[in-house]
């Protein structure tokens, strides 16, 4: 008995040992491995996963593409863990970018936010800017008129850090003023495409990324319109940048670089402007080159200047 | 409505069509929860046998704590465990965040306390003049304990079967310390968190339906071998 349980006990090791080798081996293939946060609304697109197969195919590297929201991508990227960070909040950029975390940032796409709400459109703000559309329905909601509701992200994504701008560009302080100020405010705390199903059973109007609104629209008979979608506060820009190896000497530098200088290249903002026609009809995001000098407001990024891999 | 039924004809074309994505995804399911509740029980278990044999003092402290575990929300295990794996963790230089072997980490982590604690009671249920007469009987502890283990073998499979069911259902860990990265750490709850974030609720039923099938068969396996074993002891 006593061999048996010590043969038993040997054979168990083996096992997990050739199980840990064997998976250990299976993630070290031939291509390298080039670590990627993004936020979910970018991710659900499906865009980055048309990207993981053809960068896979003709750079022969692979794009390990974590999408967790905004607030983890960056707190991933911030810990180390990532070599690259696709987000779209320039507020939260630009604070990363300050605390010296990231280098070569760069735009790589555009759309833009759109306002969406039921069909009937019962606050009556459609044709409005989105700063005028919103003081509207602040000022139905706080009046307690019938069937105004509001759903936001309540989450610090970059949908939600936009939002937050257009009720401070509308002249409202959002702790005081907005958050937490009456039933028409609603706060899902959930995701973009969470949000919207939630907006849609409710008959509330919403702040979404045009992109993922589409998808929904078109894979659930999501019963939402676009109300408003024009304004420069609806500008949604994405980019992308490199952990600064200052702050990560293991990170790898020469596969990101190599990235985002793809992603800029011609080729990288062909196939960013072509995603999504087939499926939807139109294409969910604009290639930041199309921009003749995209430096100046509202991008305020740039596009053109060729990445170098960066050095301690 | 629609979309269960369009769930369930997505998942059978699935299925047949053996569509390779789901089979690898499916694959990565069964291997990290299959390896976390094997590590888990080999270790669970002896646990739980000790604990059960030795009177000490703060005992049914232990206990009540190993009970409480059984709650321990699966986010909270993942952020712990990323936390300790993450490049910046103590365990950082390994480079095992978004791995499966992370992911194997964590839900060891998460069911080793129901397989110590059903253990723990599997082996209190027997009776009392077994536990002392087989100890009598056994000059080494431990042999006595092999045999009173033998003895609660169905009530301490039950437990290993729960817990590979609590691990290939959970979503909050694997997607924490894995990432959810495709072809690398996609398993079946992540995968359908996906989907019904992307607001393809049809793929979502269609991958739960294929999740539940696994777990029936994996549940069908054990009941076979514990028959099989019923009957060799009964010739």
């Amino acid at each position: 008995m006593k061999k048996l349980v010590s043969v038993l006990g040997i054979f168990l090791v083996l096992f997990a040992v050739i199980f840990a080798a064997g998976c250990v081996a299976a993630e070290q293939q031939e291509p390298t491995q080039l670590k990627i946060a993004t936020t979910t609304s970018l991710y659900d697109t499906g865009l980055l996963d048309a990207v993981q197969d053809y960068y896979l195919e003709e750079f022969n590297v692979d794009l390990l593409i974590t999408s967790q929201g905004t607030g983890k991508a960056i707190a991933s990227a911030k810990n180390g863990d990532v070599d690259v960070l696709l987000v779209h909040s320039p507020s939260q950029e630009a604070v990363f970018i300050d605390d010296g975390y990231g280098v070569n940032h760069r735009g790589i796409a555009y759309n833009y936010f759109v306002i969406v709400g039921p069909a009937d459109d019962p606050a009556g703000i459609a044709g409005m800017t989105p700063e005028e559309g919103v003081a509207t329905l602040k000022a139905l909601g706080d009046a307690g008129t019938e069937g105004i509701t509001f759903i936001s992200r309540g989450d610090n994504s970059g949908t939600h850090s936009a939002e937050k701008n257009i009720w401070a560009s509308a002249g409202f302080n959002y702790t005081a003023d907005i958050t937490g100020c009456g039933e028409w405010y609603k706060e899902t705390g959930a995701g973009m495409g969470d949000s919207l199903t939630t907006a849609g059973q409710l008959g509330a109007y919403i702040l979404t990324d045009e992109a993922t609104y589409l998808t929904y629209k078109k894979n659930n008979d999501l019963p939402l319109e676009v109300i408003i979608d024009e304004g420069t506060t609806l500008l949604n820009r994405y980019t992308v940048m490199t952990i600064n190896p200052e702050k990560y000497p293991d990170t790898n530098v020469v596969d990101a670089t190599a990235f985002t200088n793809w992603l800029i290249s011609e080729d990288g903002q062909n196939f960013i402007g072509a995603f999504g026609v087939e499926t939807y009809g139109k294409a969910l995001f604009t290639p930041m080159s199309t921009i003749a000098d995209s430096t100046l407001p509202p991008f305020n990024i740039d596009c053109k200047t060729p990445a170098v891999v960066p050095t301690v | 409505m629609g979309e269960i039924t369009d769930g369930f004809i997505e998942a059978v074309t699935l299925i047949v069509t053996l569509n390779p994505e789901i089979l690898e995804i499916a694959a990565r399911s069964l291997y990290v929860s299959i390896a976390a509740t094997l590590v888990a029980a080999l270790f669970a278990i002896p646990l739980g046998a000790i604990i059960y044999y030795y009177d000490f003092r703060g005992k049914r402290a232990v206990i009540n704590l190993v009970q409480t575990l059984y709650a321990l929300p699966t986010v909270i295990v993942g952020l712990l465990v990323y936390l300790l794996v993450s490049y910046s963790g103590p365990l950082g230089f390994l480079n095992l965040l978004y791995t499966t072997n992370a992911m194997i980490i964590a839900q060891v982590v998460l069911v080793s306390p129901l397989i110590v604690g059903f253990t723990v009671a599997g082996l209190s249920g027997l009776d009392k003049e077994m536990k002392y007469t087989t100890m009598a009987l056994n000059a080494r502890a431990y042999r006595g304990l092999l045999t009173l283990v033998r003895e609660a073998k169905f009530a301490i499979l039950s437990a290993v079967v729960l817990a590979f069911g609590r691990a290939i259902a959970e979503v909050g860990a694997v997607m924490m310390v894995g990432g959810n990265i495709r072809h690398f750490t996609r398993t079946l709850t992540t995968a359908i968190t996906l989907n019904t974030s992307m607001g393809e609720f049809a793929t979502s039923i269609a991958l739960g339906i294929i999740l539940l099938t696994i777990a029936l068969i994996v549940n069908f396996g054990v009941n076979i071998l514990q028959n099989y074993n019923g009957r060799v002891k009964d010739e």
